[in-house]
């Protein structure tokens, strides 16, 4: 998949020790963090390691995880903290939630997003309702991370983008970075927040880079950023759709049209005021979102905006979206399914008469 | 049990198409020509061939990720196989598919499955449609001994067992789940032992042996037709390649192990005892062995030159019958 890159996210002057890794990098880098940090921190999941139980062979981190997420961590942590599971999402999941409610911060890797609704029912049932049902007296310091997205043919059940399922549950986080450096500040929150908090690592993202400081860090849950200040329009992006708001905002420069670029980082707890700030300015916005249209995130940003900035707004609020359909295999067809820079220029011009 | 000639040569055409699917799959998936992950299942051709030697296009199997060898075995068409896989309009699903979405309902191949587990509660299902209609047919799960962690086995095969359905489980025991070993993440040794539980006949077959599981099989699809209930058969066997094609295996496994079980390949094994027995010879399986090569080289240039699905399918399938448009919003 591609490599970019993108200048120090801190801006200039701005001057920490750092370097330019891959959102893969950064992701691996701070879970070692929090390990290191927190000795009740654990990591399981299927393969996160891999090869287990064959030390006394000399096997071990064999996998290191779907795209080496937890690659080396059981070197350092041992196979009691970086734990391979059995194919029992229901079973680790529930296991994980129990075993916060009882004192540890379990990090479980679901490895595709699309395998969260093995497990549905622990994280709905369990997960969502047990502090609340109970009267407080629990906390569940739980964090899931997977593979979401569509990207190289992984089909209709490895492609999905659940976050808008993930968000409408009272009582879970839904986290949607969209660098290299957010997935560091944000991973090492979820970590240390004491809700159970769902991460959504998107494919596309996974091999690009960006700069991320050496020292640890934390980006507070629920808070969005700008990727690019503009005049004419707001363009609201999350996960990688974030990336495709900014390639169309540059796209849109080159024609003379100054875009605003939201990148929402947090999808539960959502930052209202960042959309709505950047739209009483813009009076235009559209909100790109790689998911199926019905009932999605973009759908609910759209209602955000149309309930609190109506008076702001000088055009319809315009939604870029997948279609109602699941992912295709076959390349154009799933070339055709995501929202693309050039649909994102398309629908802005068309909202801008321009 | 006694085989046919028709039969026995079926059985070694069959497990040689699998693995020359296999291989030349391997082979163009390399040179860019799929257009998503591949797992193959070269090694394991013995197990589906010699269960689906006992079955006709009305029974029904249910597959999974490793699913080329379960449709080849069913009798889906290779080329319309190779064609999904290039993400080709001619392919068996309009290349909406993909590798780990084949499907051929006109020969009760009910579709190989991305998601572990959730193929086989749909064999039950047609068991159960099977006895609602009492049509004598039979559905028929693969599963592999991973997906034996997931709660729908455990719940397949009770259901199958309190409502006495004609069902046949077969576990492919490869000893892995990606790169995790059977004996890490499998509480018994042996995997039929679990059916006791189920109180259903269990057995364990030696999976590189077309003869052993021709034999097991004929019994478990017999019982189950004549209205006895489910069979769980489990397969000793072993995927020669990585988990899916770009999986280097020796990352968790030892070059040693692999040359073992290879020592034991269902096909030099076929054709060693055909031979003795003088039932076939070594002319015949060549002659089957180069028609077989043609037949996938055709495979491979049909779906080079099929054309790309058009735009609009993007759109279509999704229901029967739906009044709201399916297209994005732009
Ligand atoms: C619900 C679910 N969890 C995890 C995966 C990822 N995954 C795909 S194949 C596989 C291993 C399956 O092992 P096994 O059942 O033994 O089948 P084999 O690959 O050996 O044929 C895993 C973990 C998945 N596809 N679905
Ligand atoms: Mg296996």
């Amino acid at each position: 998949m591609t490599t970019t890159s993108r200048p120090n996210p801190l801006g200039p002057g701005f001057d920490v020790p750092g370097s330019e890794i891959r959102y893969r990098e950064a992701f691996n880098k701070t879970l070692g963090d929090e390990l290191r940090r927190d000795p009740d921190v654990f990591v399981m999941g299927e393969d996160v390691a891999g090869g287990a139980g064959r030390e006394d062979l000399g096997i071990i981190d064999s996998w290191g995880g779907a795209f080496a997420a937890t690659k080396g961590l059981i070197q350092e942590f041992g196979a009691d903290r970086i734990r391979d599971t059995p194919i029992s999402e229901a079973g680790f999941v529930g296991a994980a939630i129990g075993a916060a409610l009882t004192g540890t911060r379990p990090v479980v890797d679901l490895m595709y997003f699309d395998f969260i609704t093995v497990a549905w029912d622990q994280l709905l049932s369990n997960a969502a309702k047990n502090r609340y049902m109970f009267g407080g007296q629990g906390k569940i310091p739980l964090t899931l991370f997977a593979r979401s997205g569509v990207a190289a043919g992984y089909s209709a059940q490895h492609s999905q983008n659940f976050y808008s399922m993930v968000a409408h549950i009272p009582g879970l986080k839904c986290i949607a970075p969209s660098d290299a450096y957010t997935v560091r500040g944000l991973l090492a929150a979820a970590i240390r927040d004491d809700d159970p908090a769902i991460i959504c690592n998107h494919k596309k993202l996974i091999n690009m880079s960006s700069f991320v400081p050496d020292e640890s860090y934390t980006i507070e849950l629920g808070k969005g950023r700008y990727l690019r200040r503009g005049a004419d329009v707001t363009l609201v992006g999350m996960s990688y759709t974030s990336e495709v708001c900014r390639l169309a905002a540059e796209l849109l420069a080159a024609e003379g049209i100054d875009a605003e670029v939201v990148d929402m980082l947090s999808l539960s707890p959502i930052d209202e005021d960042i959309v709505l700030e950047s739209v009483v300015k813009t009076n235009r916005i559209v909100i790109v979102d790689e998911d199926t249209p019905r009932c999605n995130m973009a759908t609910d940003i759209a209602a955000i905006v149309a309930d609190k900035a109506f008076d702001s707004l000088d055009a319809p609020i315009k939604r870029v979206t997948g279609p109602h359909t699941p992912v295709p295999y076959s390349k154009p067809l799933e070339d055709a399914f995501i929202p693309s820079p050039e649909d994102v220029v398309a629908t802005t011009k068309k909202l801008l008469g321009a | 049990m006694e085989i046919t000639p028709e039969k026995l040569r079926w059985l070694y055409t069959t497990m040689y198409r699998i693995r020359r699917f296999e291989e030349v799959l391997l082979e163009q998936t390399a040179l860019g020509k799929s257009m998503g992950v591949a797992h193959t299942s070269d090694g394991e051709e013995a197990g589906p061939t010699g269960i689906c030697a006992h079955l006709t296009d009305a029974d029904w199997i249910g597959s999974t990720h490793r699913g080329h060898g379960h449709c080849i075995a069913k009798g889906v068409d290779t080329a319309g196989m190779m064609a999904e896989i290039f993400g080709k309009y001619t392919g068996l699903c309009k290349g909406k598919g993909g590798s780990m979405h084949i499907a051929d309902f006109t020969k009760g191949m009910l579709g190989a499955n991305g998601i572990v587990g959730a193929g086989i509660p749909l064999a039950v299902g047609a068991a159960l449609s099977a006895k609602l209609k009492g049509d004598g047919s039979v559905g028929v799960s693969f599963f592999g001994d991973g997906a034996t962690g997931e709660g729908t086995i455990h719940e397949s095969m009770n259901l199958a067992s309190v409502w006495k359905l004609p069902v046949i489980f077969v576990c492919e025991n490869n000893h892995y789940a990606e790169s995790t070993p059977v004996e890490y993440a499998v509480s018994v040794t042996d995997i039929a032992d679990r059916a006791a539980s189920y109180s259903m006949p269990g057995v364990v077959v030696d999976g590189m042996d077309v003869f052993a599981v021709y034999d097991a099989a004929g019994e478990a699809i017999a019982r189950a037709r004549a209205g006895d209930g489910p069979t769980f058969i489990e397969l000793k066997t072993y995927r020669y390649h990585g988990h899916y094609h770009a999986d280097d295996p020796h990352t968790y496994r030892l070059p040693e192990e692999e040359e073992l079980w290879k020592a034991r390949d269902p096909l030099p094994n076929f054709e060693r005892k055909v031979i003795e027995q003088d039932l076939m010879d070594e002319v015949e399986m060549e002659r089957i062995r180069n028609e077989i090569d043609q037949e996938i080289q055709d495979a491979v240039e049909f779906a080079e030159e099929s054309p790309l699905p058009p735009i609009e399918e993007l759109y279509t399938d999704v229901y029967v019958n739906y009044s709201n448009s399916v297209q994005g919003l732009r």
